[in-house]
Order: C-alpha cells, then sequence, then structure tokens
C-alpha cells in the first residue's frame, strides 16, 4: 500500500473476495521526506500514513517493512550504472522484478502469505489446465502490463491484481470516494519516486558527473563538443550546439550513446528507425512460446506485437528465439540464445536497456531488455 | 485474546486511576485563578503534586508538571544548558550516554547544531551500562550537565546513578536522570540520588499519556522552555489538574508496595528469560542478566528479523516490540545494541518482552510456548529483504 488510491482499493476488494489480507507499506528511502511533493505519489511519511489510514477503514492490520538497502542497491544504483554504461533503464520495471514481486513476496511467502496483491492494472487469466497468464487491464488507457512484463511465471502464481477488470481509473476513484478514504483524489504518480525534483538529467549528473566530449556523425567524424554524453537521449534533436548545418540542410538527431569514450553520434531522423531490436536477458510471463502454441520447434519465428515504452503502442511484429552461440575461439563472444524481435515496421528512437514487451493479443508473452539494436538504414560507407 | 507484553511502550490505565481521573475531570476551575472554583482546583493540582513528589522522594516545589517524559527531558536538557551558559563562563560540553532515548539524543544534538553545545558521549560497556571512569576523567568545569538513563528503556541495564552524581558534584556539575522506564519498577529517591534533574512519565505506570514531569532540585537552575504565564516553577501553560490527579494516583498504586511488585516481576522474567532459553537456546539475552528492570527481558534472535518476529507473534495474540525507534513504522537497528558493540545484523534480531502489573504467569507460559515456531519461520524469512532470492538473481 503506497498510500495512493490504487492499492488502497486493491486492498479493499481483496478482503471483499475473501482473503485474510495484511497492509504492508514499502519503506523505500531511509530518510524518507516528510510531506508529499507534486507527483511522487510514494516514499514519503505524508504517503505512508496515507496508507495506514485506508488500512484502518478497510479494518486491516498495516506492517511498514523496510526495503530501502535493496531499493538501493537494485533499483537506484543499477539505474545509475544503467545509464552510466549508456543504456535507459525503466526503475518501476526493475522494482517489480527486484522488489516488489522478489524480495517482498519471498518475505511474504516465508511469513506464511500466499500472495502479493497490488494496485497494479493488469490481469491474470488461468487457462483451462490452470495456468495463469498476464493480460492487459480492461482500462487501456491505464494499463500496466508493460511494467509487469519481467514477472516470471513463479512470481504471477503469487500475484493478485484485483483492479484489472476495472474499465477506467475514474470507477476507481468514484469507488475510493464511496468507501470513504482520503486519498480518492490524490495525484496519480508520475515521475521517478526517487529523484525529489523530477530532474532526472540533473540528478544523474550529480551522480555520476558530467564531462566535456565529442559529437560525430555516423562516419567517425568530429562535429562538435558536447557537455556531458549523458545529458542526451535517443532522438533527441534540440540542444546539440553543432555550429554547421548538414549538407542537406535537414536537422540531426540523437542515433547513439557511448560512454565508455564519452560520445554521443547524431545523424538524420531515418537512421533512427530500427529493423530489429534483440538481448539475450528475457523471460517469459507464463507458458513459453512453445508451450503456448505459437511455435511447434524451438527457434521458429512468431507473430507477435512489441511494446518498447509503457505507454507506447504496440507494433506489429515476429519474434523468434535464436539458439546459443559458442563463439569465435580467438574472438570469445560467445552469447546465450537471443529474442531477436523484428517488426514489420522500423521502430523509432529505442534505446539499449528499453524492454521490450512481448504481447499476443492482450496477453503479455515475456520480455527481453535490448541490448542490439539493427538499424533500418545502413550508414553510408 | 491479545497478551500484552509491551509494557515499556506503554502501561494499561489502573483502575483507580481512570477513577481518579473520571471525577476530576468535570471540575472547573482554572487552578490560576483567583476565585472559589479556582482555588479548588489549585488544591487538587497541589495535592497531586505532593503525592507525586512523594513517590520519588523530592519535596513538592521541585516537581514541574510537563506534557509527559519528552518534554521533561528536554526541558532539563536545554534549560540546564541555558541556565549553566546564562552568565560570563561558557560550559559548552555535555556529557551523555550513547545508549540514551531518542528524547535525550535527538535534543542534545539540536543543542549541538543550535546552541554551540559540545557533545562528549560516554561509553557504555557489553551490557549498557554507562562507563563511570570515562565520566571521571571527563567531567571538568567546562562541563554544562551530565544527562544518563536511570534503566535502559531497550534492555534494561540499571545505571550507577549515585556514582555519577558524586562524581559531578565533585565539579559543581548537574546531572539529569531520565528515569521514565524506571518509576515504579525500582525505588527512586531523588534526594539521595543527589541529582539536579529527573524525568519521569505517568503513562509508564499506568497513568494517562500526556502527563509527565520534571523533577528540578531547589539548588538547580533551568531556563524555561515554553514562555507565557509562569504558572510552575520552569513551565507556562496552564495547569492541567485532572492529568495531575491522575499521574498521582498511578504514582501511588506504583511505588506503593513495589518491592513485592518488584519481585513477583523479577520472579516472571526470570521465568520467561528461562522459558526462552529452553525453548529457543541460540537466543541471547541483552543487557545485564541480574542487574536489570523487573519487568525487562530483552534478546537477539540471531538469523531473525526482529521486525518479522514481532510480526509473527502479533499474527500469534501477543503485542511486543523490537525495542528500538521508529520512524514511520520503519523499524531500525538499535543505537542502543550497536553502542554496546553489536553488528547490525545482530542488532536488527531484537526483541524487547517487557512485563507489567497486569502480566500474569499464564501470559508468559503462553508466550514462552508461541516463541518457538514464530522464531522458525521468521529464520526462513531470514534477511530476505536485502538478498535476493526469488526472481532473477
Amino acid at each position: 500500500m503506497s498510500g495512493g488510491v490504487d492499492s488502497a482499493v486493491a486492498a479493499a476488494r481483496a478482503v471483499e473476495a475473501g482473503h485474510e489480507v495484511v497492509g504492508v507499506h514499502l519503506a523505500l528511502s531511509r530518510q524518507p521526506g516528510t510531506l508529499r511533493t507534486g507527483a511522487r505519489g510514494c516514499c514519503t511519511i505524508e504517503d505512508s500514513m496515507d496508507a495506514q489510514r485506508a488500512a484502518n477503514i478497510i479494518g486491516i492490520p498495516y506492517y511498514v517493512w523496510d526495503f530501502s538497502e535493496r531499493f538501493k542497491l537494485d533499483v537506484v544504483d543499477d539505474f545509475i550504472a544503467e545509464y552510466s554504461a549508456g543504456r535507459t533503464p525503466n526503475p518501476c520495471m526493475r522494482c517489480n522484478e527486484r522488489i516488489k514481486f522478489a524480495a517482498l513476496l519471498e518475505k511474504a511467502v516465508a511469513l506464511g502469505f500466499d500472495a502479493v496483491a497490488t494496485g497494479h492494472y493488469a490481469n491474470i487469466v488461468e487457462d483451462e489446465n490452470g495456468n495463469r497468464e498476464l493480460h492487459r487491464a480492461a482500462a487501456w488507457a491505464k494499463d500496466q502490463s508493460y511494467v509487469l512484463g519481467v514477472l516470471t511465471t513463479e512470481q504471477l502464481a503469487h500475484s493478485m491484481f484485483p483492479l484489472g477488470a476495472t474499465p477506467s481509473k475514474a470507477e476507481i476513484r468514484a469507488e475510493a470516494a464511496e468507501r470513504g478514504f482520503s486519498v480518492a483524489n490524490k495525484p496519480d504518480s508520475h515521475d521517478i519516486c526517487f529523484i525529489p525534483d523530477g530532474n532526472t538529467r540533473g540528478w544523474l549528473a550529480d551522480k555520476v558527473g558530467a564531462e566535456q566530449g565529442e559529437i560525430l556523425d555516423r562516419n567517425g567524424d568530429v562535429l562538435g563538443k558536447h557537455e556531458g554524453a549523458l545529458a542526451f537521449t535517443i532522438g533527441q534533436r534540440k540542444g546539440l550546439n553543432v555550429g554547421y548545418p548538414t549538407d542537406d540542410g535537414k536537422p540531426r538527431f540523437v542515433l547513439e550513446i557511448r560512454p565508455k569514450t564519452n560520445q554521443v553520434v547524431v545523424g538524420p531522423r531515418e537512421a533512427l528507425a530500427l529493423s530489429q531490436v534483440a538481448g539475450t536477458k528475457f523471460s517469459w510471463a507464463g507458458l513459453d512460446p512453445q508451450a503456448s502454441g505459437l511455435i511447434s520447434e524451438p527457434g521458429e519465428s512468431f507473430e507477435c506485437h512489441v511494446q518498447v515504452r509503457a505507454h507506447s503502442d504496440p507494433m506489429p511484429a515476429v519474434a523468434r528465439i535464436a539458439p546459443a552461440t559458442e563463439g569465435d575461439d580467438n574472438v570469445g563472444d560467445a552469447t546465450g540464445p537471443e529474442l531477436i524481435v523484428t517488426p514489420h515496421e522500423p521502430l523509432n528512437g529505442v534505446s539499449p536497456g528499453q524492454t521490450a514487451v512481448i504481447y499476443v493479443g492482450t496477453r503479455v508473452l515475456g520480455q527481453c531488455t535490448i541490448a542490439r539494436t539493427v538499424s533500418a538504414v545502413p550508414a553510408a560507407v | 485474546m491479545t497478551i500484552y507484553l509491551d509494557h515499556a511502550a506503554t502501561t494499561p490505565m489502573r483502575p483507580a486511576v481512570v477513577q481518579a481521573f473520571a471525577a476530576a475531570l468535570p471540575v472547573v476551575g482554572n487552578p490560576s485563578s483567583i476565585h472559589s472554583q479556582g482555588q479548588a482546583a489549585k488544591r487538587m493540582l497541589e495535592e497531586a503534586r505532593e503525592t507525586v513528589a512523594v513517590s520519588v522522594g523530592a519535596d513538592s516545589v521541585e516537581v514541574t508538571f510537563t506534557s509527559g517524559g519528552t518534554e521533561a527531558i528536554n526541558l532539563a536538557l536545554k534549560g540546564l544548558y541555558w541556565a549553566r551558559n546564562s552568565g560570563s563562563v561558557e560550559r559548552r560540553r555535555v556529557l551523555v550516554a550513547q545508549a540514551e532515548h531518542h528524547a535525550t539524543i535527538d535534543a542534545v544534538d539540536w543543542m549541538q547544531s543550535h546552541e554551540g553545545a559540545q557533545l562528549d558521549w560516554i561509553p557504555v560497556d557489553a551490557f549498557g551500562r554507562i562507563d563511570v571512569e570515562y565520566v571521571r576523567t571527563a567531567l571538568a568545569d567546562d562541563v554544562a550537565l551530565v544527562s544518563m538513563l536511570w534503566a535502559n528503556n531497550e534492555v534494561g541495564t540499571l545505571q550507577p546513578v549515585t556514582e555519577i552524581a558524586a562524581l559531578a558534584a565533585a565539579h559543581g556539575v548537574p546531572v539529569h536522570v531520565d528515569a521514565v522506564s524506571a518509576l515504579g519498577y525500582v525505588p527512586i529517591d531523588f534526594h539521595a540520588a543527589g541529582v539536579a534533574a529527573l524525568s519521569v512519565s505517568a503513562h509508564k505506570i499506568g497513568g494517562p499519556v500526556g502527563v509527565g514531569a520534571l523533577v528540578i532540585a531547589r539548588s538547580a537552575s533551568v531556563t524555561p522552555l515554553i514562555h507565557g504565564g509562569n504558572q510552575q516553577r520552569a513551565r507556562s501553560g496552564t495547569m492541567d489538574a485532572p492529568g495531575a490527579v491522575a499521574f498521582a494516583a498511578a504514582a501511588r498504586e506504583a511505588t506503593t508496595g513495589l518491592t513485592e511488585t518488584a519481585e513477583r516481576l523479577s520472579s516472571l522474567r526470570d521465568s520467561l528469560i528461562a522459558g526462552v532459553h529452553a525453548a529457543v537456546p541460540e537466543a541471547v539475552l541483552r543487557g545485564d542478566p541480574h542487574d536489570r528492570l523487573p519487568g525487562n527481558a530483552h534478546f537477539t534472535f540471531p538469523g531473525c528479523e526482529g521486525d518479522s518476529l514481532l510480526f509473527l507473534l502479533d499474527v500469534a495474540g501477543f503485542s511486543v516490540s523490537t525495542g528500538s525507534a521508529c520512524q514511520a513504522g520503519v523499524p531500525e537497528a538499535s543505537h542502543v545494541l550497536l553502542a554496546m558493540g553489536l553488528d547490525e545484523p545482530t542488532a536488527r534480531g531484537a526483541l524487547r518482552i517487557s512485563l507489567g502489573e497486569s502480566t500474569t504467569a499464564e501470559e508468559v507460559e503462553k508466550f514462552v510456548a508461541a516463541l518457538p515456531k514464530a522464531v522458525e519461520q521468521a529464520r526462513a524469512a531470514g534477511y530476505s529483504d536485502r538478498l535476493t532470492v526469488l526472481g532473477r538473481g
């Protein structure tokens, strides 16, 4: 129970469904603020008190569990490390993967609980054989199945999402008001909860520092200087400060960030288009593609949709799992099996580190962390 | 039916107190008013002050009622410090023990950051008892005050109050004693102890929350924290006659027949300790095994998180505590246990079981019977909030 409206209603519904429910608030910061500011709907003492008041009204016991150490290690430090490596991580996803449905679930199961119920907008559906599937929420505008795409079969077996079937957030707010929750009109949280002022770039620059480096074109020619590679995002157009125009007069976009050499690669908009994304770090939220009947042999391709951000549109694609490679004896670049996703139309503005979630209809099949991308427009040689 | 074993946090109100409190509540009259009704209220208040004074071996003029223990402690620390620095001589050093209650630690931290106090932390030994030799060496004319507990509120260890008071007296340094956890469990004689100030609180002895007192020796000067109508020697604010009456009723009951109560509780506590050791042999008793508060038993359970144990025992119908301060409900590793030399993982396995007036032998037996299962389950939960187990490590 974060102190927000969704988890409060989820807890109340879990009680009404006949479960024996205990409210748990996660303390994720060692030095929580006193009062909520802006759109950060968690982690202050006010939020903890809001959660407790909701638990009081529902009539369930309430405890605060301290996961601040784990959160710092698995989410905050990971966020910094990923950015430092030129990747774009999703900390909410990491929190679901490592904290809410891992550390919290593990502790809860050990203490005698059967499942963790959250206020996420997603659905769990059981097939005729009792296998659990993760699906999009009825409220498409609020659907959070993307950030739950990291859940494994085992985690899904111990998860409940009581809000999944509700068609809109407005209905949840109305229900909260009816139940007498003071948080019925609390603003939705948007920003990253551990960045106090919402200024991610400033926060990162403060944590990892910023040094001047080169801006290159796709052929490796130096076009200018920048004040720190981490200040850029893939697809960014403004603020490049390259002193002269391109030959054809078209604007330049950030195509790549190279943290090791502190370089930023720029080029034409078309070069942002990716014909393929792939990664070796992937998982299935339930049965894998073969067990789901999507393919009959390992390595076959199957039709799916790929989504690369929490609220971006799903794009039609084909996916397949390429077997592990042994690598060259001299080069030694062996890899594990890789999930390769080839969209029917090129994807735009995708950074390594982002998660590609694979859907079949409303069902979340699984996900991979994007490690390798293939440009739709090869650089002119 | 829940069994209450957290008397160190607060105590059930005694029936005699409820009765006295209820009888005093409807009595109209501000004790500071000159008319007869005011005088009647004043009489209730002053009789209560006399009773509280007797219960701690002080004169009634030495008792200043406060809103509770924390206010009394703040008044003592800041008030003594300011008074000691009100003249031309600067006395900035404050000698304070590491294992104090947060009311003391946070107050002296504030005095350091805002009032120029220089903190000199008195170490404690493995039982949590303060180092007398350290105090002997550290005392000097530039010390503003010494502050210490009568008994540690977490691990129960009794402190060498009279020894410290005698050492400080040789330098003319005032000593404040936080006796909040000791009143009603061990005999307290303010005059015999020879200290300058002593803090007590009603709700730890079967009285209401929101009433306490600072006992200030005639010879000591304390600068007030709260300014206004000068209703009391060191505190302004309309005096709470019903609260004082309730406190007095609690103090009278808690200190009358104290020897018998303490003997009964000590024997219950010892059977609890023996029972815990028999049920969970790896449990480690913390604090002095003998020289401790009669109602206090404190253990660390290796491999367990104290808050997991607390949760499991709560579900099983027992109210206990990890003993340490909470921030928004998050138990931190106890600064008392860390000061006693424990490492953080060990300190996080702490559980305080505190007995009181209402505790029975049957309740202790039930607790001991329920403990092994809770410990086993808490150990299985282990430190899952810190290590990756489920999911992809």
